[in-house]
C-alpha cells in the first residue's frame, strides 16, 4: 500500500478534479490518494466524483483556504 | 482504472466552433467528464478541426470581444493570473485519462486539411457523420459547442 500526494494549490477549474482522477488512474487498489487544494468548488466535486467512480473518501481537513482530502482506491 | 463500479456512460461533444473560449469549454467538459469517470469522444469538425493542425491550438479568436486581438490578449492575460490551465495540458490531460478525439473527414477535404498538417498523435479516428452518430447513439450527455 502506498500514500499518494498530489498537491493543486492555487490551480482551478478543471485541474484538481483532473489530477486527482489521474491520481487515482496510477494507483493500485488500496493506496491512498491525498489531494492537497484551495479552489473552493473542486472541495465539493471531489467527493461527487469518489461517488461516481464507487470509491470512498477517507477523510476531510480543512484549514483556512486549504483543503485536503484523502481517498481509499 | 477498471473498477467494477465505475458506469460506462458518454458524453460527446461536437466541437465544431474555433474559437479559443469554445474550444476551452468543450476541453473543460470533456475532462470533467472523463474526471467523474464518463467515457468521452470530442468530434472535431469545420473550425473546430482547424485547431487540431500542428501548432493551431492557441490560434482561434474569441467568440466575443475579440476586438482584432485586444480581448484575446487581456483574456489570456486574466486566464494567466488566475492560474488557467494551457489548452495543450488540457489536451494532454484528456488523452492520459482516455478520451477520444475523432476528426471529420469532410471538413479536411472542403477545407483542404491534409492529415500530415494534424496533431495525429491525438486523433483516434476518422470518419463523418455516421461516427459521430455511432458515437452519440448511447450517449448521456451530447453537446454541440
Amino acid at each position: 500500500m502506498t500514500d499518494i500526494e498530489i498537491d493543486t494549490r492555487g490551480e482551478t477549474c478543471p485541474v484538481p478534479l483532473v489530477e486527482c482522477r489521474k491520481a487515482l488512474k496510477k494507483a493500485s487498489e488500496g493506496d491512498e490518494v491525498t489531494i492537497l487544494g484551495t479552489h473552493p468548488a473542486s472541495k465539493k466535486e471531489i467527493p461527487m466524483a469518489c461517488k461516481a467512480l464507487g470509491l470512498e473518501i477517507i477523510g476531510v481537513e480543512e484549514k483556512d483556504e486549504e483543503w485536503k482530502i484523502k481517498i481509499r482506491r | 482504472m477498471t473498477d467494477t463500479a465505475e458506469t460506462t456512460d458518454k458524453a460527446v461533444i461536437i466541437v465544431h466552433s474555433g474559437d479559443l473560449d469554445k474550444i476551452y469549454s468543450a476541453l473543460i467538459v470533456g475532462n470533467g467528464a472523463l474526471a467523474m469517470g464518463m467515457d468521452v469522444s470530442m468530434y472535431f469538425t469545420f473550425w473546430g478541426l482547424q485547431r487540431l493542425k500542428k501548432g493551431g491550438l492557441e490560434k482561434g479568436p474569441l467568440s466575443k470581444m475579440h476586438m482584432l486581438g485586444l480581448g484575446k490578449w487581456m483574456i489570456n492575460k486574466r486566464m494567466k493570473a488566475a492560474n488557467v490551465a494551457s489548452l495543450e495540458k488540457l489536451m494532454n490531460d484528456y488523452k492520459e485519462l482516455g478520451g477520444k478525439i475523432l476528426a471529420c473527414e469532410m471538413t479536411m477535404e472542403i477545407m483542404g486539411v491534409k492529415a500530415e498538417e494534424l496533431r495525429t498523435e491525438w486523433i483516434d479516428e476518422y470518419g463523418a457523420v455516421g461516427t459521430y452518430v455511432n458515437e452519440a447513439r448511447d450517449a448521456k450527455i451530447t453537446l454541440f459547442i
